[in-house]
C-alpha cells in the first residue's frame, strides 16, 4: 500500500535503514545462523552430520523428542477447542466479568514461566498441594509426569490462538449467523458452515504459532517436570543438559533441531499472511 | 470456564495465598534477603533498560518497514518474529555462539550483568515493533503532508503529528516487553552463568527456592513478578479501551 505517498528519500532514509539492519543481524540474524552452523561443523574436522546421527540413535533423546511432541499437539488441541469456545463466548455474548475475563487471558503472555511452574506445583503437587493428594490417591500423578508437563505447556500458550480468533469474529459479524438461524439451523449448524469457515484462518495462525511456543516451553515445564531422564525430560531440556554436560555439539543439533522447526512455524503464517493479504 | 480455573486462576491464587502464609513480615524478610533483592534490582534495572531500549530501536525498526522500501525487506519481518517463535532455551545457546566464550566478534559477555540486558533485548524485540506498525500502516500521510507544506521540519512533522498517534501502541508494547523481561528464564539460564549479586535474576531465584525446598520464599518473589504481571495487563486494558474510542 501507500506506494505513491512515500516519503522522498533523504540520507537519514538510509541511515535508519542501515541501523536496524545492523541491529537485526547482531542481535538475531547473525547469532541464529551460527548455531546452524555449530550444529553441522566440528572444529578441526570439518562438516559432519555425526551429532544428529547421534541424537537419533540415542533412545533416551528420541523418547524426550516424543515426549515434547506429544505434550505439544495435546496442548495445541486443547488450547484449540478451549480458544475457539472461549472467544465466541467473549465476542457473542454478555455477562457480568467479561471485561474481567478478557485481560485475565492475556496473563499468560506476561507471567514469567518459572512463576507458572510453581503455581502448577502449589496446586498439584503430590505431597502438599492443594489437589494433588486427592488426586494421587486416586492414581493421577500431575506433578513430575506427563498431564503436569502438558498443563504448563497449555498455560503458557493459552492466549495465541485467543488473541488471533477474537480480532475476526469482532469483524466478521453476526449478520451471516443470523441469516442461517432464521432459515432455521441449529446453532451447531451454524458454527460449522457459517462461523468457522469465517475465522478459518485465524485459527490456523493461532494453532501455528500455539505449536510453535509449545514445543519450545523450557521454564514452567522444568519446575512441573522434574527433568526425569528417559521419563520427563522434553527436548528443551535436553539442550539445557547437554550443554552443561560439555556435549556442545549435541546441545546445537537438538537447538538447531528446534529452531528449524519455530522458523518453518513462522515462515508458514508470513506466507498465509502475505497470501491473506493479497486476496483482500 | 472451569478449565481456565483449574489451569490459570486456582493456581495463580495459591501463589498468593502461599507468599501470605506467614504474614506480611515474613513476606518482606524473603523479599529483603539480601542475594533475593539484589536479583530483583537487576531484573528490575535490566527490564527498564531493555524496554527503553525497544521503545526507540522498535519504533525506528517498524517506521523503515513500513515507510522504506527496499530488497530482502521480506527477510527482516521474518527475523523479528524469530525472538517470538524460538524456544527460549535455543535462544540462550544462539546468543551465546556468537557473545560466548568462543565469539568471532571478541566479544566475550556470557556469565556477566551485560548478557542479562543481552538476553532480555533478544526476547522482547517483536513486542514494540509488531504493536507499533499496523498503526503506522493505517497512519493517514495526508496530515504529515498538511504539516510538511505549513512548512514544518521533518523532525516536527514526527514529535507533533506521527508520535502523538503512535504513543499508545509504543506504550503497549512496552508494558509488554516490561512483563517478558522481568519474567525472563530460559534465555538466561545458559547465558548468565546465575552468578549471585552479578547475574542472577528474579526467576532463576524463585527456582533455586523451589528445590532448595523452600516454597514460601519462592511464592513470594512469585508474588511479587504476579503483580507486576497483573499491573502491566491493567494498563494493556486501560490502553486498548483509549485506543478503540479513538479509532
Amino acid at each position: 500500500m501507500a506506494e505513491t505517498r512515500r516519503a522522498p528519500r533523504t540520507p537519514l532514509t538510509y541511515v535508519l535503514r542501515l541501523v536496524v539492519i545492523a541491529y537485526l543481524c547482531l542481535l538475531v540474524a547473525w547469532p541464529v545462523v551460527l548455531v546452524g552452523w555449530n550444529a553441522f561443523h566440528v572444529p578441526d574436522v570439518g562438516f559432519t552430520t555425526e551429532a544428529f546421527a547421534g541424537i537419533f540413535s540415542d533412545p533416551q533423546m528420541m523418547h524426550a523428542i516424543r515426549l515434547t511432541c506429544i505434550a505439544a499437539v495435546v496442548a495445541t488441541l486443547i488450547n484449540l477447542v478451549f480458544g475457539v469456545s472461549i472467544s465466541l463466548l467473549l465476542v457473542r455474548t454478555e455477562f457480568p466479568g467479561k471485561r474481567i475475563l478478557s485481560a485475565l487471558i492475556d496473563l499468560p503472555l506476561s507471567v514469567s514461566p518459572i512463576v507458572v511452574g510453581l503455581a502448577l506445583v502449589l496446586v498439584y503437587g503430590g505431597r502438599d498441594g492443594w489437589f494433588g493428594p486427592a488426586l494421587e490417591s486416586a492414581g493421577i500423578q500431575v506433578i513430575f509426569s506427563t498431564p503436569g508437563i502438558i498443563m504448563a505447556t497449555a498455560f503458557v500458550s493459552l492466549p495465541l490462538v485467543i488473541r488471533e480468533v477474537i480480532p475476526v469474529l469482532e469483524e466478521i459479524g453476526t449478520e451471516q449467523e443470523q441469516a442461517a438461524a432464521s432459515l432455521g439451523a441449529s446453532s451447531w449448524q451454524t458454527f460449522w458452515r457459517i462461523t468457522l469457515p469465517g475465522i478459518k484462518w485465524a485459527v490456523v495462525y493461532g494453532v501455528v504459532l500455539t505449536l510453535a511456543r509449545s514445543l519450545g516451553e523450557f521454564g514452567a515445564v522444568k519446575v512441573v517436570s522434574g527433568n526425569v531422564l528417559g521419563q520427563t525430560r522434553t527436548a528443551t531440556l535436553a539442550v539445557e543438559e547437554k550443554y552443561l554436560n560439555f556435549d556442545q555439539q549435541g546441545a546445537y543439533a537438538v537447538a538447531f533441531l528446534l529452531a528449524s522447526v519455530s522458523v518453518v512455524c513462522i515462515l508458514i503464517v508470513f506466507v498465509l499472511r502475505a497470501r491473506g493479504a493479497r486476496v483482500r | 470456564m472451569l478449565w481456565f480455573s483449574l489451569l490459570v486462576l486456582i493456581p495463580l491464587v495459591a501463589v498468593i495465598i502461599t507468599a501470605s502464609s506467614g504474614g506480611w513480615s515474613a513476606f518482606a524478610s524473603q523479599l529483603g534477603n539480601e542475594q533475593t533483592a539484589s536479583a530483583i534490582w537487576l531484573t528490575i534495572r535490566a527490564a527498564v533498560v531493555v524496554t527503553l531500549i525497544n521503545v526507540v530501536i522498535g519504533t525506528v525498526i517498524a517506521w523503515v518497514l513500513v515507510r522504506d522500501r527496499f530488497w530482502g525487506k521480506g527477510l527482516l519481518e521474518v527475523i523479528i518474529d524469530i525472538p517470538f517463535a524460538l524456544p527460549t532455551i535455543v535462544a540462550g545457546l544462539v546468543l551465546l555462539s556468537l557473545y560466548g566464550a568462543e565469539s568471532p566478534l571478541g566479544l566475550h559477555l556470557a556469565n556477566t550483568s551485560m548478557s542479562v540486558y543481552l538476553a532480555l533485548a533478544f526476547v522482547t524485540l517483536p513486542f514494540v515493533v509488531r504493536m507499533v506498525q499496523p498503526v503506522l500502516e493505517e497512519l493517514d500521510a495526508d496530515v504529515e503532508e498538511a504539516a510538511a507544506s505549513l512548512g514544518a521540519s521533518r523532525f516536527t512533522t514526527f514529535r507533533r503529528i506521527i508520535l502523538p498517534s503512535l504513543a499508545p501502541a509504543i506504550a503497549a508494547g512496552a508494558a509488554l516487553s516490561f512483563a517478558r523481561g522481568m519474567g525472563e528464564y530460559g534465555s538466561l539460564v545458559l547465558l548468565s552463568g546465575n552468578l549471585p549479586f552479578k547475574s542472577e535474576v528474579a526467576s532463576v531465584r524463585i527456582l533455586s527456592a523451589i528445590e532448595n525446598d523452600n516454597p514460601e520464599g519462592a511464592a513470594a518473589i512469585a508474588a511479587m513478578l504476579l503483580v507486576v504481571s497483573l499491573l502491566v495487563i491493567v494498563v494493556l486494558d486501560l490502553i486498548q479501551r483509549r485506543m478503540v474510542r479513538r479509532g
